[in-house]
């Protein structure tokens, strides 16, 4: 694949790592479809952190080797994983309770877009007669805290970040922090501020390809800025 | 003599009429009473209401009921995947309705059906385009949508061993819907890999209670692999 411009940021593995830092010992994480699935396999050593999947499971693990696979221990991309040691099954509407009833400290989702106020558009592109929705509402009001995990920019190079959702939203003021492979975004009450830029990313280049205000409160923007 | 095996499938879903709605559990292949769908789509009856999480993941779910134009609406929460084609399709010729669900809602939609609860509020889907159309309420300084339970003439689900009496326990993820939807029909027929005598099941590891089962089918054939699909 040929690239007309300098390869910069945080590949897909590296994004998964960089929000894999930030999830708490202790905390029970519910991981969503996509790059999030990622997570699983990048839990730092040493910290016990309880991945929930909606299809019914606490203590999710890694991957399986190839050979292992079990088409009956999947997750919610119906892809195989494993079960931690502490692990457990449960049914449909224990697995929402958890979700719905504030039990889990974080949800890591994916989106198609996010506003500047933390309003999400994650099931549906415009015109779809489908839509997907799965247990995306439920994470999002449910959730105490909800983090999104995407790609900043679209494959044709449109903003994912933008002042106002234009997709049918998932839910409202719902997003508290948006990892890209850019950089690493807080929705606060003061608007959307800049906390990490990636490996080669200055602040300027980073405005430049996000369809709402920013506020930069990096250090290192001044580093990127020499590389 | 508590008796619910039914000696096959066919004979199972011998008496579903048209018009009757269906809960079928599963997500994806995982959990999925394939086997049940076969002979329903054998068996033919039509203007089916469907309520199962997945549609077009995998082709032996749902998707062959749709295929074989066996279905007027459907509910679930991801009608998405590589067996989704005959839905959209259906969907532009207005043979088929769809209603898309939160997965949480859903569940619980069934839960309360099978728990004597006719409706209840969730924040889940309000100021949104789902909840459009639907009754609010203002709880705690949030705006919530009624929702209304969800009851099932049939129910299929997918077990791993039952006992004679229709206790059951599952494997692993595979338990998912299959619990839930249990409660929430008129008829629940499962089908499992194995049945056992009465006391062979640990009490403790029993998830569906016989009092939701009525009708049980071994499968014959070895359990098939499940076909892996995303979405």
């Amino acid at each position: 694949m040929v690239k007309d411009e300098l390869k910069v940021g945080w590949s897909k593995i590296q994004l998964a790592s960089r929000i894999a830092q930030d999830l708490e010992d202790g905390w029970f994480v519910n991981l969503g479809i996509g790059i999030p699935t990622l997570v699983a396999d990048v839990i730092p050593e040493g910290r016990e952190i309880i991945l929930h999947s909606e299809n019914g499971l606490l203590g999710l693990g890694p991957k399986p080797a190839p050979g292992e696979e079990d088409m009956d221990l999947v997750n919610a991309g119906k892809e195989p994983i494993t079960l931690k040691p502490g692990g457990s099954f449960f049914s449909q509407s224990d697995s929402f309770a958890m979700i719905r009833g504030g039990h889990l400290d974080a949800a890591v989702l994916g989106a198609f877009q996010v506003s500047a106020y933390g309003d999400l558009a994650s099931w549906k592109v415009p015109n779809d007669p489908l839509g997907r929705v799965g247990g995306a509402m439920d994470l999002t009001v449910g959730a105490k805290r909800v983090f999104l995990c995407m790609q900043h920019n679209t494959k044709k190079g449109e903003s994912k970040i933008v002042e106002e959702c234009t997709y049918p939203l998932t839910a409202p003021r719902c997003v508290d922090r948006i990892y890209t492979d850019l950089a690493v975004i807080d929705v606060t009450d003061d608007g959307l501020v800049v906390q990490e830029l990636a490996p080669g990313v200055t602040f300027d280049y980073l405005q430049e390809r996000t369809a709402a205000p920013l506020k930069n409160h990096t250090t290192s923007d001044l580093k990127a800025k020499t590389l | 003599m508590i008796q619910k095996k039914f000696e096959n499938t066919a004979k199972a879903v011998a008496d579903i009429h048209d018009g009757a709605t269906l809960l079928v559990g599963g997500f994806g292949g995982s959990g999925l009473p394939s086997q049940l769908i076969a002979a329903l789509v054998e068996q033919g009856a039509k203007n089916l209401t469907v309520v199962s999480n997945n549609i077009g993941a995998v082709s032996d779910g749902v998707a062959a009921l749709i295929s074989n134009n066996q279905v007027k609406k459907i509910i679930c929460s991801f009608p998405v995947g590589p067996h989704a084609d005959d839905l959209i399709t259906r969907l532009q010729k207005g043979t088929i309705e769809l209603e898309i669900a939160p997965q949480g809602t859903l569940a619980e939609r069934i839960r309360a059906g099978g728990a004597g609860i006719p409706a209840f509020y969730t924040p889940t889907a309000a100021h949104t385009e789902l909840g459009e159309g639907k009754e609010t309420r203002m709880f705690n300084g949030h705006l919530h949508v009624l929702e209304n339970a969800i009851i099932g003439d049939y129910a299929f689900i997918k077990g791993h061993k039952a006992d004679r009496w229709g206790n059951l326990v599952y494997n692993k993820t595979q338990r998912n819907f299959n619990p839930v939807m249990a409660t929430a029909a008129r008829i629940t027929i499962a089908e499992v890999d194995e049945i056992v005598e009465v006391g062979d099941l640990d009490p403790e590891n029993i998830a569906t209670q016989s009092v939701y089962v009525h009708r049980l089918v071994k499968l014959e054939a070895l359990r098939e692999e499940g076909v892996l699909a995303n979405g």
